[in-house]
């Protein structure tokens, strides 16, 4: 692969006091690629998802985003980057459009701009209906959805998502990520993290953190073969497990 | 600036959309201000009282005359013995007993001073202070018309120079600015407080973080509305205190509307710093409640007098803004003093203010820089 990268990540650490949460993090993210990032609760993914986002600073390392340097212009990577956590991110007493024009207004675009391509946006999701309708009254499948194209609205060129399925049915599970990989076919780079490991089989290449390291990285048909298992999943428990146990 | 003027219209549309803030906003204060008004009136009328009357001369019929004709007492007794003291409090309605020695009209001729009793009942406190108050003003207004114009002397127990600007000690005059105190704490602390760990609780706190929005504006832009709402609300209660009870602003209004900012501002910072300090809603209410509503009632001298309060709890309502501000009003609104007056108390709570920004700046930046999990 011979690709543009707009994630580079070299030999990043993150220390709170004595704890070390990111352990020397090397990878590079590819433009249009979509990145899984897995791991159990506590293996440091959220630290350098922050990182990532310039949200903390690395403890050391070198870490780029977009071109930028995370240690020092955090508040540059900020503009170029889209987000959705897995909590909602909408908000639930504002309208479909309103929370369009908000997320709109925070990464600087102009009210026209907005305003124009509010109704685009609202078809391409079939959610014309749906354009004053508050928030609170639509149905789980339908928020992630719209949170989805919120985060992508002003253009980024990568969206980063934090666990954007816990707590969805199959069905609309697997409708976000057709979403998912449109966004990825249009050149934008998606970092995802998740639990679910039938959802690592989707991504374009895998990272799997255990412990503030990363302890696998490629892509997932790689992996199952390396380590000789039948899925991603049965490959993370293999991993991730000895370690569990000595805890 | 444009990315700010999209988040503070988001707040707006936060506010307009719930019904229940908006009840606490406007709501509250207009029925703050006629239930103090009609209903909790500290002030006293026709209140009942007995005389036991052991004098039975010229001096002590001239008295229960001058008490009976005021408009706050209305006698409802005349016993005949000690005895029955106990029995007529008990039986509820009487509020004091005044109790006029023997020779009453001799003696004051005689030695030029008597002592008259009142007792009043003790287990309504305010209350008792009030009658007590009236009566011993009443019966000093009589001494005293009865030595004017003479050079001979009357025992003349001081007459309180706080009712100089009241003589009725009518209440109103008094809540007006405790509800105005009250309710900018209640909307700026409270309701910021709130509004900002909901965004923490409800996950959307961190979306706001991640985008370019510094945190300095999320938080500046989570607080303006409510600035811009409880000066509102100040102009409404004023508006009502004139229209309603008649009672006007005598001093600068300028300077009033200045030191409400000064007060609203130290209002939002301690919500601010509420808010960093508390994760979840329900603490946030807990916290501004017991921890500013409560105290601010109680001891800031709006409902009860600082200087009935037991040691202690007088140097606690040292450090309460409301007891400072309630001070700086009372003295604009009623007394129409001029900044010479309060600039004590003004300094004060802009030190006040300067002191809860400087701790919720730092809690945030803890908070928010390397926060993490």
């Amino acid at each position: 692969m011979n690709e543009q990268k707009v994630i580079e990540v070299n030999g990043l650490v993150k220390k709170f006091g004595s704890f070390v949460a990111n352990d020397n993090l090397t990878f590079d993210v590819h433009k249009g690629e979509i990145f899984g990032f897995l791991g159990a609760n506590g293996a440091g993914k959220t630290t350098a998802i922050r990182i990532l986002c310039g949200l903390s600073r690395p403890t050391s390392g070198r870490v780029i985003v977009a071109g930028i340097d995370a240690a020092h212009r955090p508040e540059e990577i900020k503009k170029r980057i889209g987000y959705m956590s897995q909590r909602f991110s909408l908000y639930e007493d504002l309208t479909v459009s309103e929370n369009i024009e908000l997320y709109g207004g925070i990464y600087g675009m102009r009210m026209k701009e907005i305003r124009s391509r509010t109704p685009e946006l609202l078809s391409r999701l079939s959610f014309t209906a749906y354009a004053d309708t508050l928030i609170r009254s639509l149905p789980l499948g339908l928020r992630q959805k719209l949170a989805f194209a919120v985060a992508v609205f002003h253009g980024p060129g990568i969206v980063f998502l934090d666990e954007p399925t816990s707590g969805v049915d199959p069905v609309t599970r697997r409708r976000f990520w057709e979403m998912i990989y449109e966004t990825a076919g249009n050149g934008i780079t998606v970092f995802v993290t998740t639990h679910y490991m039938d959802e690592a089989e989707y991504c374009d290449r895998v990272t799997i953190m255990n412990e503030g390291r990363i302890v696998a990285l490629d892509t997932p048909a790689a992996l199952r073969q390396k380590y000789g298992t039948a899925s991603v999943e049965e490959l993370f428990v293999k991993i991730t497990r000895p370690k569990q146990e000595t805890e | 600036m444009k990315r700010f003027m999209a988040f503070v219209r988001k707040e707006f549309l936060h506010i307009f959309r719930d019904y229940r803030t908006l009840i606490i906003l406007f709501g509250l204060p207009a029925a703050q201000i006629l239930i103090f008004g009609y209903a909790v009136r500290t002030d006293l009328t026709n209140a009942p009282i007995a005389v036991l009357d052991n004098a039975r001369d010229e001096v002590s019929s001239e008295l229960i005359l001058k008490l009976e004709a005021s408009e706050f007492f209305t006698l409802t007794h005349n016993i005949k013995t000690y005895s029955e003291i106990d029995e007529i409090f008990k039986k509820g309605r009487t509020r004091a007993v005044i109790i006029f020695p023997e020779e009453l009209g001799a003696r004051l001729k005689r030695e030029g001073n008597a002592t008259v009793g009142i007792i009043t009942d003790g287990s309504e406190p305010n209350t008792a202070n009030l009658v007590a108050g009236y009566t011993t003003a009443i019966l000093n207004e009589w001494s005293a018309s009865l030595t004017a114009g003479t050079t001979q002397s009357m025992p003349l127990i001081n007459t309180e120079v706080k009712m100089y600007f009241n003589p009725n000690l009518e209440s109103q005059f008094m809540f007006v600015p405790g509800v105005i105190t009250l309710i900018l704490i209640l909307v700026s602390a409270l309701m910021t407080s709130v509004t900002i760990v909901r965004e923490k609780e409800f996950g959307t706190m961190e979306v706001l973080l991640v985008s370019p929005l510094k945190p300095w504006q999320i938080i500046t832009g989570k607080v303006a509305p409510y600035f811009f709402l409880s000066l509102v609300n100040v102009v409404i209660i004023l508006i009502m205190a004139w229209v309603v009870f008649g009672l006007p602003v005598r001093g600068s209004v300028a300077l009033l509307m200045a030191e409400t900012m000064l007060y609203i501002l130290l209002g939002l910072a301690i919500g601010i710093f509420v808010s960093a300090s508390v994760q979840k809603m329900e603490n946030a209410i807990f916290v501004s409640f017991l921890a500013l509503m409560l105290p601010s009632l109680l001891l800031s001298g709006f409902i009860f007098p600082i200087e009935n309060m037991p040691k202690g709890y007088d140097w606690v309502s040292l450090f309460l803004p409301p007891r400072w501000f309630v001070d700086i009003i009372r003295l604009i609104m009623i007394k129409g003093a001029g900044f010479s007056f309060v600039w004590k108390e003004t300094v004060i709570l802009a030190v006040m203010t300067v002191f809860f920004i400087f701790l919720s700046a730092r809690k945030f930046k803890i908070r928010l820089g390397e926060g993490g999990r």
